[in-house]
């Protein structure tokens, strides 16, 4: 427990019954959730270890009241955390007990889908997986897939700019995203882009992409859809060494072959999954990788044998391919369990830096030595694509301090992908998790060049203002 | 005019934080290539990228290639192309439209979000661009990104240098993601569709699950002479399978021929460069449109019953290319007035100083979006004095 929230305004706090009375005024009677009880709901979101109540969660249903509640926060100084789905990783749904927190996950329908232009518009609080099911029936789809994307909403995607397991191939969040209404915190509402590509002038839709609710509220998003390819099936490939696999990786690439997915797990990450879905994974092996790709069934396989003649020189233990559907779902449930699996062996914390991948068998090296040197252990899974990497750091909450130990290792896991020319996240945010880290990626010009830019939308620091940017030497524009 | 090539990032840093505190505008530019695009400003002192030169990264397996931002952009094709790789947003090269000559830059592609027919597939320059380095108004070096492709640390800076006309920071040095070259490009060709028939075919081909990298049509004087052409890349054997159900697909449009090799190439090109609608010395001003596909042909018919108009499409239907004639407002008044009845917004490309200086060359802001833009351009330059006034009067 050793990230810090800002002491609360207690200004704020005893203006409580006054400041519930004005949000009263602006939203019907059910979208403004008071009872301790019920807020506890809105404590905290997939940061467990942290929790906060907030004075207050509003629901609105419209763009309109979302713009009242802001312009209204605004004008009383009153802080105001924006929410999605609150399944954030790092965080940035986590409240602050003198904010209130905004939720946009009422205004949940799709407003229209147009097939021929391969756009669709929704309202922020749809589900990710709900914007490709309401397109499925043409046999389109929404290709950002985060691995919460059956809760996630599009509000949290665009904040979080989330990515997924496709991304090699389809690009993040800001690369999918066409248009957006944003409301600022005076209240204006302001439509960026639309269902075309590229909008005039500055890229502000790229800006507030990833911006972690700190520059406005998204209610509505234009999104590109795309056609599903006509199939997608994976091999498996088993290595003795982390550096074989490191290098079959690049040989794939080098090749002229970007699979549409293409994921790395290692030993301790193969031997938890293994145990808990009976994935039929190699347990001999260091490394692991499940190489995706898609079109037909003859493509696929012509895809998939140029691959596994790739991987040859790299002597792979075990190379299976998939040959139907049902082997295909074989392979991938390992992998998708990941999280839960290891949730079962142990309490874990899941850290989320990027490298460059021709560090892998280093990084992956040094983050061992560091657990080991915590008394802890860490399994691996890997976007070996795109050099996004998943260490669970693996601890238990019932031995005093170990929570604390499992947090600085993280902290030195994500120093060191910083050192090796990466970055401190690579889908799940800043939030409060990697807030006071930001320092060892920037330096105080680079930051405060971004605290100006967030200035110019939230001059007082009222939205999310715990998150991203370290407490100290905040700049006030 | 003073101008200046700073020789690395802490001499551009020294040279624009004296200019920052007289107060001095600067032009930043790099060979001068497109100077004659966006609106002309006049300064006093002039900073070039030019003496920033050379590939500082690239790592073929990791697809990512960094360089100083005055690397021309040739070098960067040709040090891709030795590992059969390529910048995957098909920058256009503007030299044949504006008749200007010498060495684009990569800064520029950078700053001024360049893109080509792929953009539809891959993303535009500002998907690929993944860092930048530059020097903001104050004169302070500063970073945003990095040299990996999965990166949402802090503010997305990069986005807003990606397209910001060297408005908001001179850059010195940018960062991109790379693909490999496809092993083959074929393109399927149709013939004598009109325009509303040809976006139909494109939308079915786009809307296919067979990977489209580029989607135009040529209209022709006479119709029989238009050209419709759908692009597919990727391993031979995989493009044979998609150009079949692809032709099966599209059959209610006609036949379709496959047209591959140099001639096909040389159409891309020229399609990627407008040069399809016109060459240099013509006398006519070019207008790029961003619209909704489908929206293409109602917008380019409010268009031309009004005004004589030429045009052809990118990008499924979603990028019009206009030339009118250099009278009046150069069809300004009726292009954004369809812009804003059906959606998007409308660049003037090419037109003589004087024009560029009257008519505004970006679309015109929402007041909102120009409150945002303004306190935007200050966080960056707050003396004004980076490329003042290239994208909008007073900015």
């Amino acid at each position: 427990m050793s990230i810090a929230f800002p002491k609360p305004d207690e200004a704020v706090l005893s203006r409580r019954s006054e400041i519930l009375a004005g949000l009263g005024r602006l939203v019907a009677p059910e979208a403004l959730i008071v009872s301790e009880d019920e807020r506890r709901a809105f404590e905290t979101d997939g940061l467990t270890a942290y929790r906060q109540l907030p004075l207050a969660v509003v629901l609105p249903s419209t763009t309109e009241e979302v713009s009242a509640v802001l312009r209204f926060c605004r004008d009383h100084g009153v802080k105001v955390v924006p929410r999605g789905a609150g399944t954030s990783l790092s965080g940035g749904a986590i409240p602050q007990e003198d904010a209130i927190v905004l939720g946009v996950a009422k205004m949940n329908r799709v407003l229209e889908v147009d097939f021929k232009n391969r756009i669709a518009r929704v309202q922020s609080g749809i589900t990710n997986l709900g914007i490709s099911q309401a397109v499925a029936h043409e046999g389109f789809f929404y290709a950002p897939d985060p691995s919460s994307q059956l809760a996630c909403t599009i509000a949290g995607n665009i904040a979080m700019n989330s990515g997924g397991a496709h991304c090699l191939k389809y690009g993040v969040t800001t690369n999918n995203l066409l248009g957006v209404t944003l409301v600022l915190l005076d209240g204006t509402v302001v439509q960026l882009g639309g269902d075309y590509l590229d909008s005039g002038g500055y890229d502000l839709l790229g800006l507030i992409t990833g911006s972690e609710g700190q520059l406005g509220v998204v209610t509505e998003a234009t999104v590109r859809i795309l056609r599903a390819a006509e199939g997608a099936r994976p091999a498996l490939l088993g290595f003795e060494r982390v550096e074989d696999a490191g290098a079959c990786v690049a040989a794939i690439i080098a090749a002229g072959i970007i699979p549409v997915a293409l994921e790395y797990m290692d030993r301790p990450a193969i031997q938890i999954c293994e145990a808990f879905a009976h994935a039929g994974y190699p347990l001999d092996v260091d490394a692991m990788l499940i190489i995706e790709v898609e079109g037909s069934d003859a493509e696929i396989d012509d895809m998939l044998r140029r691959i596994v003649a790739i991987a040859e020189p790299f002597r792979p233990k075990t190379v299976k391919v998939s040959q139907s559907e049902a082997e295909s779902a074989a392979i991938w449930k390992g992998r998708k369990s990941a999280f839960g699996a290891t949730g079962r062996v142990a309490d874990y914390i899941c850290m989320d830096g990027t490298i460059p991948t021709g560090q892998l068998p280093y990084v992956l090296r040094r983050i061992d030595e560091i657990a080991k040197s915590y008394g802890l252990g860490v399994a691996n899974v890997f976007h070996a694509g795109d050099g996004n990497l998943h260490p669970l750091v693996m601890f238990n909450t019932n031995k005093p301090g170990e929570m604390e130990k499992a947090e600085a290792a993280g902290e030195d896991i994500l120093k060191l992908c910083v050192e090796v020319g990466g970055c401190l996240t690579g889908e799940h945010g800043v939030g409060i998790e990697k807030r006071d880290l930001m320092t060892y990626q920037f330096n105080p010009m680079d930051l405060e060049q971004q605290m100006r830019v967030r200035g110019v939308f939230d001059p007082g620091w009222l939205l999310n203002p715990a998150k991203v940017f370290p407490l100290e030497g905040r700049f006030a524009a | 005019m003073n101008s200046f090539s700073p020789r690395d990032e802490q001499d551009a840093s020294a040279v624009i934080a004296e200019a920052a505190a007289k107060g001095t505008p600067l032009t930043l530019m790099g060979n001068g290539t497109k100077a004659a695009m966006g609106r002309p400003n006049q300064t006093e002192a002039s900073v070039s990228s030019v003496g920033l030169s050379g590939v500082t990264l690239y790592e073929p397996a990791e697809m990512v290639i960094g360089a100083r931002s005055g690397t021309p952009l040739s070098e960067i094709v040709a040090t891709l192309a030795e590992k059969n790789q390529q910048l995957p947003f098909e920058p256009m090269d503007y030299r044949p439209l504006l008749g200007t000559k010498g060495e684009p830059t990569i800064g520029a592609v950078a700053a001024m979000n360049i893109s080509g027919p792929r953009r539809i597939m891959a993303g535009a320059a500002r998907d690929s661009l993944i860092g930048v380095r530059f020097i903001n108004g104050r004169g302070e070096a500063v970073k945003s990104g990095g040299r990996v492709m999965k990166n949402v640390t802090g503010l997305d800076l990069v986005k807003l240098q990606a397209g910001a006309w060297g408005t908001l920071g001179f850059l010195t040095e940018v960062t991109f993601k790379v693909l490999p070259k496809p092993e083959r490009v074929s393109t399927l060709l149709i013939r004598g569709l009109d325009d509303v028939t040809a976006i139909e075919a494109l939308s079915a081909a786009l809307g296919s699950p067979f990977d489209v990298t580029g989607a135009a049509h040529l209209p022709a004087p006479d119709r029989l002479g238009a050209r419709t052409l759908v692009r597919l890349e990727g391993f031979s054997v995989s493009v044979d399978y998609r150009l079949n159900e692809l032709r099966r697909l599209l059959k209610g449009f006609g036949t379709a021929d496959i047209f591959e090799g140099r001639g096909a190439d040389a159409l891309w090109q020229s399609v990627r460069d407008a040069t399809v609608l016109q060459e240099r010395g013509s006398d006519r001003a070019v207008w790029r449109v961003s619209t909704a596909p489908t929206k293409g042909p109602d917008l380019v018919a409010r268009v031309a019953t009004t005004i004589d108009a030429q045009w052809f499409y990118d990008w499924g239907g979603g990028l019009v290319w206009i030339s009118t004639p250099l009278i009046g407002d150069l069809g300004a008044t009726v292009i954004r007035d369809a812009t804003k009845a059906l959606g998007g917004h409308a660049t003037l490309v090419s037109a003589p100083d004087s024009e560029r200086s009257r008519i505004d060359v970006f679309e015109p802001q929402t007041d909102a979006v120009t409150m945002l833009t303004r306190g935007i351009k200050a966080s960056f330059d707050p003396a004004g004095i980076l490329n003042p006034g290239r994208m909008y009067a007073g900015l």
